[in-house]
């Protein structure tokens, strides 16, 4: 199989870690050859953060660059902007319609551009967005729209979701099983 | 058992399988993890050093008692440690001594983007460089046994990408390496002129022996397909080469990076018409190829600066370009910034307000450079922001010493502040400096350090105490603040600079994300007192924006900390 490319992006501090973590997972118990490359270090301070995962027969290099992936998977909205770029042509992007104002939106010095998801859509990307706060909030904590948007994605690929809860249980504590469990549930509905 | 692994975290594995013993390193962007996934492991002995020269030092001991034993850090990390490493080449080892530095090439966490290959050609200790987590698992047992062999300590380079990459690894077993009983030998460790030049002379034959090694060992790896074209590459390079051009051209992959072979690099060379070498950052492969006679194309394609990848590759041998969509409009930045709640936030505001000079250091206040706050004037690495000072009131005098100020972290001043703020008692200015004391190792993820009374494994542990040490070393004006309250800790700041004596400030406040910490309910804003005057965004926290024309704060992200509600003249922020 050609190698196929997930990206993960947000703002450090929304769990992308985690979800490349479980995406990895996942690959690996199906039988790739996966590749997850993570950010560590000084972005993670609510900087821009990217994670990608590539998985296939035989996976070389672990980034993924322009043009490239076939998924990216958005924790907000104008990151999903920023790497678009990023997207294959007849890729998919799956954006939280969640918004959190960068440092130079909030001094002034820049501008937060409305409407980004229909704008995305007019370039004629795959644009599927979610509520995906709202929903982990439902689920029981914010903190889980990482794994809303899992259950998203899972819509978007052919594994069981057996596999997907496994790797959700792997990566996750103990007592946060059933919260993860939810809020997947939840994603892999909308 | 197959596992996907971390870079470093195979790195690990590769300790724990290849019999290590102990561990000493302090903690650096992307090498961090290899030392706090091998303190899982109960069969090694694992600490956090105060830097990285006291680190490698530990190690040499060790391996010096006959066990083997690690060091490891961050490129900028081996500067600290090279006045070790480059009389341990001579003395060589007893149990094998492997050192990891991990490159960040791309500075995704760094103050430079230094080629450590330099270190190892310069100490003339052998460096072997992995592609991927397996092969860091694999070579770091591999490196045992070349120190063993060759009597040499060993580095194995990482880069970020290797460093921070999961990819799959087949576990197996511990091997016990027992401790090699010591045998006193003093011509062989104890470097005095005499001895040293006898092991100089053994250094020189084991590089020839190294270089005899790296000819034919299955580290440098030769993969031979159709085409006439031939690259020659090392670590990550060779996984963005192998990805843009497939098996359309033909592979000198090397493992070893220093000795680089001669023969190899000859012989794989005469097969092809055009020869490219893929390396990041410096040309260390290209002059060696130009030396030993052998044409290649190197860095007038790639240059020397930041990351390569599969499209550069792709690019610059084939000509190809992949195609992309871009968003219309500008999307703005989203630099990294300090934390909701962080205790250092409120004091550069201060110092921005007061126009002082800032002689900066690394840390997570290092983000006190940036916009709102923009308040550091230098950061140059870990330790100098008290040194630079102390040069820059000499030639200031008095007048300088009234408006600047060092300020500088808690594991960043027991790093190398403590030997500045030395200096600054000994030579005498009347420098103020400021110890931001978070009780922990921020920037690199919370380790700990001397200064939190707890050990890597979490244990307690003796704690340094700031206030004595700089008494001890002769600065008698020393006071501690909390950094939540703005008000008086402006005003230390300014009794102090005025001062003519040395002073310390400790504005201490432990890092707001760390677990012991209790936060207070998320603050918020009456919007009817709100005067939109825009006040709160100049402390630059994360929390806080404008919303429909008033400020509004985000409470999934506030701490409560309350530096706001100081800066808000009309009372519109509340609990
Ligand atoms: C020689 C060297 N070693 C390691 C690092 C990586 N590093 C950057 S900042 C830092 C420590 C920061 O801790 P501290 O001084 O306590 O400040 P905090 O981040 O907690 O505010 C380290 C280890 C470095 N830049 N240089």
């Amino acid at each position: 199989m050609e190698t196929k490319s997930i990206m993960i992006v947000g703002v450090g501090g929304q769990g992308s870690l985690l979800a490349s973590r479980i995406i990895g997972n996942v690959l690996l118990s199906q039988g790739f050859d996966v590749k997850v490359s993570e950010v560590h270090g000084m972005s993670q301070r609510g900087g821009s953060v990217v994670t990608y995962v590539k998985y296939g027969d035989k996976v070389y290099s672990p980034v993924i660059e322009k043009g490239e992936a076939d998924i990216i998977v958005s924790f907000e909205l104008l990151e999903a902007a920023r790497w678009v770029s990023y997207l294959k042509k007849g890729g998919h992007l799956i954006t939280s319609t969640q918004q959190l104002d960068p440092m130079p939106v909030v001094t002034g010095a820049a501008e937060y551009p409305e409407n980004i998801a229909d704008k995305l859509q007019e370039l004629g990307v795959d644009v599927i967005s979610a509520d995906a706060l709202s929903l982990a909030e439902k689920a029981g904590s914010a903190k889980a729209s990482n794994v809303v948007l899992m259950g998203l994605i899972a819509s978007k690929m052919d594994f069981p979701d057996e596999v997907w809860k496994d790797a959700i249980k792997q990566c996750v504590k103990e007592k946060f099983h059933e919260l993860n469990l939810k809020a997947f549930e939840l994603g892999k509905n909308i | 058992m197959k596992k996907l692994m971390l870079g470093n975290e195979a790195f690990a594995r590769g300790l724990y399988e290849g019999g290590c013993r102990l561990i000493s390193s302090y903690p650096g962007t992307p090498s961090t993890e290899i030392t706090e996934f091998g303190a899982e492991y109960d069969a090694m002995y694992a600490e956090w050093a105060p830097n990285e020269k006291v680190a490698m030092e530990t190690a040499v001991g060790a391996s010096i008692a006959g066990a083997r034993s690690f060091c490891g850090m961050k490129h900028v990390g081996l500067n600290v440690a090279a006045d070790p490493l480059y009389t341990a080449s001579y003395t060589g080892v007893t149990g094998g001594l492997v050192i990891a530095v991990a490159d960040d090439p791309g500075m995704h966490s760094s103050q430079n983007e230094q080629d450590s290959r330099h270190h190892a050609i310069a100490s003339k200790v052998p460096m072997l460089e992995p592609s991927d987590s397996a092969e860091c698992r694999d070579f770091v047992k591999e490196a045992f046994e070349i120190s063993e062999k060759f009597d040499t300590p060993i580095i194995v380079r990482l880069s970020t990408r290797v460093a921070h990459s999961q990819s799959s690894v087949e576990l197996q077993d511990r091997e016990e390496h027992d401790i090699i009983p010591y045998k006193k030998n003093a011509p062989k460790y104890a470097m005095v002129p005499a001895f040293a030049k006898a092991r100089h002379i053994v250094v020189e034959e084991r590089t020839k022996k190294l270089t005899e090694f790296a000819e034919k060992s299955p580290l440098n790896k030769t993969e031979i397909n159709n085409g006439k074209i031939g690259v020659i590459t090392s670590g990550i390079s060779y996984q963005y080469a192998k990805e843009a051009l497939g098996d359309g051209v033909s592979y000198l992959k090397l493992g070893m990076v220093n000795p680089l072979p001669v023969k190899l690099i000859q012989d794989f060379a005469s097969k092809f018409d055009t020869v490219y070498v893929i390396e990041e950052l410096d040309d260390i492969i290209e002059a060696h190829c130009k030396k030993i006679g052998v044409n290649v194309i190197g860095k007038e394609l790639f240059g020397f600066i930041g990351e390569l990848s599969q499209s550069i590759i792709a690019e610059k041998i084939l000509g190809k370009k992949t195609e992309f969509t871009e968003f219309l409009e500008a999307v703005p930045v989203r630099p990294p910034v300090m934390c909701a709640g962080c205790p250092h936030r409120g004091l550069f505001y201060s110092l921005a307000k007061n126009n002082i000079i800032v002689s900066g250091d690394i840390g997570c206040y290092s983000l006190g450079s940036a916009a709102p706050l923009n308040s550091m004037d230098s950061i140059i690495c870990m330790g100098a922001s008290i040194s630079a000072l102390h040069g820059m009131n000499k030639i200031s005098g008095k007048e300088g010493e009234k408006k600047s100020i060092a300020v500088i972290g808690d594991s960043t001043f027991i790093h190398s502040g403590i030997t500045s703020l030395i200096n600054i008692a000994y030579n005498a200015t009347n420098s103020t400096v400021i110890i931001l004391d978070n009780s922990i190792t921020g920037m690199t993820g919370h380790q700990q350090n001397p200064t939190t009374g707890m050990n890597l494994k979490g244990d307690p542990a003796s704690k340094v105490s700031l206030e004595e040490l700089c008494k001890a070393v002769g600065i008698n004006r020393i006071r501690v603040v909390d950094p939540y309250n703005m008000a008086q800790t402006e005003a230390a700041i300014l009794e102090e600079l005025t001062v003519e004596e040395p002073s310390v400030i400790i504005s201490r406040r432990p890092c707001a994300l760390l677990k012991y910490v209790k936060h207070k309910p998320a603050l918020r804003v009456d919007t009817d007192k709100c005067k939109s005057c825009k006040m709160c965004l100049k402390i630059g926290c994360p929390a806080i924006s404008i919303k429909d024309g008033k400020a509004a704060i985000e409470k999934t992200q506030c701490v409560g900390c309350g530096i706001c509600t100081e800066m808000c003249k009309f009372d519109a922020i509340t609990e």
